[in-house]
């Protein structure tokens, strides 16, 4: 598909939000060309699932702004987010299908909450996109009937059943055996390289990071550390980087008096 | 839009329904219906893609449906010469298996 690799697609600039007095998120720039897959990195804490959630307006930032597909989330018409709605397609970690529908209901509900198709194309988009995540004849099972690659694979079908122009994913391979991991893997970048998608994807898999990002962002203590291709995030002389990439924990200088504040006062909060 | 998009070339035994352009939930409705049409009053239909730009999960429905009247109406329905996006995107769901792709 003919792309024009230079045009932003997800413009994220200067972001700051706080949790009660915490910053969680400090000035965080991303820039994503359509096309791309962007995979965003960091420990625990580190914020990544934050600003994933402010991308897509479910979260009020304090400061910065959010462009998707070249408009201000935070100062578009109604109509223009319900349009924009329709651009995004959401991967959640827990694959968040509705217990009470069929596997088949859930991944056609897009399409009868946007769409006026008849009931016979929706029948068939949907159990199509069955077949692109591979659970073809799935669609009459309950969702506590899948395994938990199936139910990862279900909330794909469901993410694209709209053929969205954005596509995000909150760590999409998390808890699952390297084999289906990887089959996920596959799925994103043919979603990519057949539909044109863009896509944020924020993981901890290091494996599935290197194997699916056009570039990489790691994000620190609600910083963005580095951003670059996979190549140059693995030369990174960067200790954070590479204790990241290495898998070791974080060790930062202890602050006795910090330590003694956190252990002894009453109205303690972090900064 | 509609008026440029489709047309077709029509005879007694075979109807080529050429399409271009972009087909997305905008337009789809219209091919569906050519194509129904085209499988109510000719035996074989054959929908030309060589000129598609782009066709969403709406406008590959719309083939499906035809293909489902043709062959519960004793018809033949086929594609023609899918641009490369359009027979990527039929690879995927392995539909490239289902229809007769010339």
């Amino acid at each position: 598909m003919e792309t024009n690799n230079n045009e932003t697609v997800i413009e994220v600039k200067d972001l700051v939000t706080h949790y009660g007095q915490r910053k969680i998120l400090d000035g965080v720039d991303l820039d994503v060309k359509k096309g791309e897959i962007r995979v965003i990195m960091g420990g625990s804490g580190s914020g990544k699932s934050t600003l994933l959630w402010h991308i897509l307006g479910l979260y009020q930032p304090t400061e910065g702004q959010i462009k998707l597909l070249g408009k201000d989330i935070h100062r578009i018409s109604f109509n223009e987010q319900l349009q924009l709605k329709q651009d995004i397609g959401v991967s959640f970690q827990s694959g968040a299908l509705f217990s009470s529908m069929t596997v088949g209901e859930n991944v056609a509900l897009p399409l009868r909450e946007f769409t006026e198709l008849d009931e016979n194309t929706i029948r068939i988009i949907s159990r199509m996109k069955l077949e692109v995540v591979n659970l073809g004849g799935f669609h009459k099972l309950m969702p506590s009937q899948l395994s938990g690659g199936m139910v990862k694979r279900a909330a794909l079908a469901r993410s694209i059943v709209m053929d969205p122009k954005l596509l995000f994913f909150d760590e999409p391979s998390a808890g699952l055996d390297p084999v289906v991991a990887s089959e996920i893997d596959d799925l994103i970048l043919s979603l990519r390289d057949t539909m044109g998608m863009s896509m944020v994807v924020v993981t901890h898999e290091l494996d599935s990071a290197f194997k699916i990002a056009d570039k990489i962002t790691v994000l620190d203590n609600g910083k963005n550390l580095i951003t670059g291709t996979v190549e140059e995030i693995k030369k990174s002389e960067n200790k954070r980087v590479m204790d990241l990439l290495q898998r070791r924990s974080r060790h930062d200088k202890l602050n006795p008096k910090d330590y003694l504040k956190r252990l002894t006062q009453e109205n303690y909060t972090l900064t | 839009m509609t008026e440029d998009f489709i047309h077709f070339d029509k005879n007694d035994e075979l109807c080529i329904i050429y399409v271009s352009g972009e087909v997305d939930l905008s337009n789809s409705a219209e091919v569906r219906k050519t194509i129904l049409s085209a499988l109510k009053t000719t035996p074989e239909v054959v929908v030309n893609l060589a000129h598609v730009e782009y066709i969403d999960s709406s406008g590959i429905a719309a083939m499906v449906e035809g293909l489902q009247f043709a062959n519960s109406h004793g018809k033949t329905f086929g594609l023609s010469k899918p641009s490369k996006q359009v027979r990527s995107i039929l690879e995927l769901a392995r539909l490239d298996q289902v229809f007769r792709i010339d």
